[in-house]
């Protein structure tokens, strides 16, 4: 089995020089092609973490309700006693790219396949997508190709896709990002991990068969795109929702027997990756036999076969002697389910192809032993100039409510009911909040409880301060999910980022690290696991750092959850926290004036999480009508929302008294605020408990009428519920509708 | 009472009809497989929603096919009440127990909201506890829910008020505006001309609990144990 490796064919993989020295003295002797191809694309950035390994060993990963930290195919929290919630955050940027339909569903079914590998039942989806400016045609076809993959496969699998952010920037134009989210349930005795043991015990093939579609998807994944990229689309794998349903209500059925000793599904790097991850966890070593395994093609290689990423296939390890009636549940859902090697005691992954092994490796050379690099890191050029702010120079426009309806109206702000209405968000029946507020909440049946999820990340904000911008994310998915009058309890996180090659680049990387471990920390956020996609880079144009936070929160009681539109005339309008009038880096900077400047919001993490605890407490004493956010847009944009985004509209008056300048005062994005609406009566209890939590509490109006009326010490403005509605509905569809 | 829900490989909504009439209405309920031929002792049968096959060919297509479609067939020559919701409806088309054939929505995309439809019909068994021209507020989430049938066919739909369901506004008026995916006539569920087999796009299971943000898909449960057992609900 020697081969003869040239410096071209190392090249060609990926490797450096240095890389493939290792690998010839792991081995003791030169690799064959096939091992090459095998420790290549373990050892590629997508599947090794070489660049990012040393950072994330910073992140708070422990709390008394984390039941599985990073590590497994995802996090699981507790519920309660018997219950927990798996969950996971995937980029699938880069096929996205290439191809965007199939891209974007393939993400959808990995993700779906890492919780119900865990034994959890996926309950929901969300969706973090960032795409370049709308007004580029290229741009829009990625768009609808995206959320068309998305609605299909989700759709079609019956997980509902219950929220998510989309947001648009130009440096997205080469280099979309498609963060998919999924949380499972989980009965606390039944959870499943990528862990072989038992020597002997079989090692059972299931799920679609292979054929050569996504060889070295992983590997694509490890580098920067050229102009040329697009001739990657064979590299893209092709989802298949129904047999992933199938194979989903399969598993779940087996694992209702205590049959299966361990479960691995067949993402990036297909077989190679599940036997090695298996053997390397349980400490043994795993033989297969690649003609036993059910191939789609004639003639392909073992190269081709262990590095295949055709969708939709898992390996698992049963007890000895129970393969029979594990392969009977597979067959019974139509499925293949065939055993294709064993469970031994030598640790090495070893394969054979007619009659021949021709590969053998350490499984630990393709898991712990992959390289780590601690990268260079330089501070970017671009940080110290984009800093400086003069507010003295941004003039004061003379029209507030044009103002108003040009955010309202912008794609980041807009209505995104074009998007989430091809999303079946409801299938399942838990989904207690649907799309459109601050939070989504899913109802845990059987229980009075409920989860509430948020995606978020702010990436012109990590862009001019990567430690400030990761800090406010994780504080804004916090806030998010507190609104709801869930608990944040844990996060999963999907960094992005450009070519960690490149000093900068690390730099703003490991700050990022840095500021989102930090947060996590103070608001008692563990991060359970997640994924760093590095190399998105087009023609060496990076994109903003964007580390997406997935919060998952806990709700009590289903029937305190709170919601973000105003409900009832004659309510109360009420701010929690300070308007301050901080203009660095907000919405109204770059879509007013055209600047992308100055620092963004400063987080104080101890007061976030006094007002995160005040909200749950607010929610559970029932003294709420609606809570929103203050985010994208500020103020007088969280208002307008606050009227329009319920199923029954409603105006509002508003005083401002703060002595800002209006502008500021308008569509400052200081953090930590939420806009209340409360009964009248109730005003005393909710002042009480805010000052008791040292949260400024204030009355700015009364909820009622059909117009949205704001002023403040110098003026005001007036806008109809109708022309408010319309902007806000068309910001989206006018570039996507004809 | 017993309703039999239907399992089909790509079946989603199986779960949520289960859990509405047993769980919500506190009735009896178990799967059916695709492959069995035995319906005995189930007084309803569900045919519920979701990607059949994967909805290859068409919607719906591939099912008729299975082993119980044969079982689900005489239990509706024989009397039986048969519901189709969504896919399921688009199965008793495809399988030609109700007439008609779904084309995809007219804005080629899936769509997934609540809607409202209007009551035609009240001596339905799926109906009865229900007002002529009462609004309900339902969901739907399809692809392929744009209703159309050949001239004649939809003159001897109409005739027989075979028409049960609408698209309509919160207040009952029928018009195009109101019609999310171009159905013919703003039609959301027919019935066969006995009136024991209903096909609706629309969810009802998605909306039996207030919780969910509506209860009128309850109403429809109801009616149909009221009319097998003459006991409200």
């Amino acid at each position: 089995m020697q081969g003869s490796i040239t410096p071209q064919m190392i090249k060609d993989h990926n490797l450096t020089m240095e890389e493939y020295q290792r690998i010839v003295e792991i081995l003791g002797r030169e690799p064959n092609l096939t091992e090459l191809g095998i420790i290549s694309v373990m050892w590629s950035e997508h599947c090794s973490y070489k660049s990012s390994r040393v950072h994330l060993k910073k992140l708070p990963t422990r709390a008394p309700w984390v039941i599985q930290g990073p590590g497994e195919n995802a996090g699981v929290i507790a519920v309660d006693e018997t219950w927990a919630v798996a969950f996971k955050m995937e980029s699938h940027n880069h096929p996205s790219y290439i191809e965007p339909f199939q891209g974007a569903a393939t993400g959808v079914g990995g993700i779906l396949r890492d919780i119900f590998t865990m034994g959890a039942r996926p309950i929901a989806s969300l969706d973090s997508l960032r795409f370049g400016t709308l007004d580029k045609p290229r741009n829009r076809y990625i768009l609808e190709g995206v959320i068309s993959g998305i609605a299909w496969y989700g759709n079609c699998i019956g997980v509902p896709t219950v929220g998510g952010e989309v947001t648009f920037a130009s440096c997205y134009d080469g280099n979309p990002l498609v963060n998919v989210f999924n949380l499972g349930l989980v009965r606390q005795d039944k959870i499943f991990k990528a862990r072989a043991a038992g020597v002997g015990n079989p090692v059972i093939y299931v799920g679609s068969k292979t054929g050569r579609d996504g060889i070295h998807g992983a590997t694509m994944a490890s580098e920067e795109f050229s102009e040329d990229s697009e001739e990657k689309r064979p590299n893209v794998q092709v989802g298949d929702p129904f047999t992933e349903k199938l194979l989903m209500e399969a598993c779940l059925e087996a694992f209702q027997h205590d049959w299966i000793v361990g479960i691995q599904d067949m993402g990036a790097a297909g077989l190679t990756c599940s036997t090695s991850e298996m053997a390397s966890k349980g400490g043994v070593g795993i033989e297969i036999d690649l003609d036993k395994v059910p191939q789609r093609e004639e003639g392909m290689t073992a190269y081709e076969i262990m590095l295949s990423e055709s969708q939709e296939r898992m390996l698992l390890v049963a007890k000895k002697g129970t393969e029979s009636k594990v392969i009977e549940i597979f067959k019974k859902w139509g499925l293949d389910a065939v055993v294709i090697g064993q469970v031994t005691d030598d640790s090495l992954v070893r394969v054979w192809h007619k009659g021949e092994v021709v590969a053998e490796v350490p499984a630990l050379c393709l898991t712990e032993d992959t390289p780590v690099y601690d990268r260079p890191q330089e501070k970017p050029a671009y940080l110290d100039e984009v800093q400086t702010l003069e507010e003295k120079d941004i003039p004061a426009p003379p029209d507030m409510k044009k103002v108003l309806l040009k955010l309202l109206g912008h794609p980041n702000i807009a209505n995104k009911r074009w998007i989430y209405r091809q999303y079946d968000h409801m299938v399942r029946i838990n989904t207690v909040v649907l799309p459109g507020s601050d939070a989504a909440v899913i109802r845990i049946k059987g229980t009075d409880k409920a989860v509430a999820l948020s995606s978020d990340c702010n990436p012109r904000y990590c862009y001019l301060d990567p430690y400030l911008g990761a800090q406010q994310a994780v504080a804004e998915a916090a806030r998010n999910v507190a609104c709801s009058g869930a608990l944040p309890r844990a996060i999963t996180n999907c960094l992005n980022f450009g070519n960690p090659e490149k000093p900068p680049v690390m730099w703003t990387f490991a700050r990022t690290v840095e500021g989102m471990a930090e947060a996590c920390r103070v608001l008692e956020t563990p991060v359970t696991g997640g994924n760093v996609s590095f190399y998105n880079e087009t023609m060496g144009k990076g994109i903003y750092p964007t580390p997406t936070i997935g919060m998952v929160g806990i709700l009590d009681r289903v029937e305190d959850r709170v919601t973000q539109g105003f409900k009832s005339p004659g309510d109360q309008v009420a701010l929690l926290g300070e308007n301050r009038g901080h203009l660095g880096g907000t919405e109204y900077l770059e879509f007013i004036h055209g600047k992308v400047a100055g620092k963004p919001p400063a987080v104080d993490l101890e007061y976030e999480r006094r007002l995160h605890r005040l909200l749950v407490i607010l929610a559970r004493e029932g003294l709420l009508r609606s809570a929103h956010d203050i985010s994208h847009g500020g103020l007088a944009v969280t208002l307008a929302e606050c009227c329009i985004s319920d199923e029954t509209p409603v105006g509002a008056w508003v005083e401002l008294k703060d002595h800002i300048r209006p502008d500021a005062l308008l569509f400052g994005e200081d953090q930590g605020r939420v806009i209340l609406s409360l009964s009248p009566e109730n005003r005393g209890k909710v002042e009480v408990l805010a000052q008791k939590h040292r949260i400024p509490f204030q009355a700015l109006g009364t909820v009622g009428g059909d117009t949205l009326t704001i002023s403040w010490p110098q003026g005001k403005l007036e806008s109809t519920l109708k022309e408010l509605i319309e902007t806000w509905n068309r910001g989206l569809t006018q570039w996507l509708e004809k | 009472m017993k309703f039999g829900v239907v399992v089909f490989p790509g079946s989603n909504c199986d779960h949520d009809c289960h859990w509405a009439v047993s769980h919500v209405l506190g009735q009896g309920a178990e799967y059916v497989w695709y492959q069995d031929r035995d319906l005995t002792g189930l007084d309803c049968i569900i045919l519920p929603g979701g990607f059949s096959y994967g909805d290859y060919l068409r919607a719906g297509a591939l099912v008729r096919f299975s082993p119980v479609m044969g079982a689900v067939r005489e239990f509706a020559e024989n009397g039986g009440l048969v519901i189709g919701i969504c896919n399921g409806f688009q199965i008793l088309l495809e399988a030609g127990l109700l007439p008609g054939a779904m084309m995809r929505n007219k804005n080629l995309r899936f769509i997934c909201e609540y809607i409202h439809i209007r009551v035609e019909r009240t001596d339905t068994p799926f109906t009865c506890l229900l007002k002529e021209g009462e609004v309900l507020k339902i969901p739907i989430a399809h692809m392929d829910g744009n209703y159309f049938a050949d001239e004649t066919t939809l003159a001897t739909l109409e005739a027989n008020g075979q028409v049960v369901f609408r698209y309509c506004s919160p207040r009952g008026e029928v018009a195009e505006e109101y019609n999310p995916n171009g159905s013919l006539e703003n039609i959301a569920g027919i019935c066969n001309s006995e009136g024991n087999v209903l096909g609706m796009m629309p969810h009802p299971e998605r909306c039996c609990e207030a919780l969910l943000g509506s209860e009128d898909g309850k109403k429809i449960f109801q009616s149909i144990v009221y009319h097998l057992s003459g006991v409200g609900v």
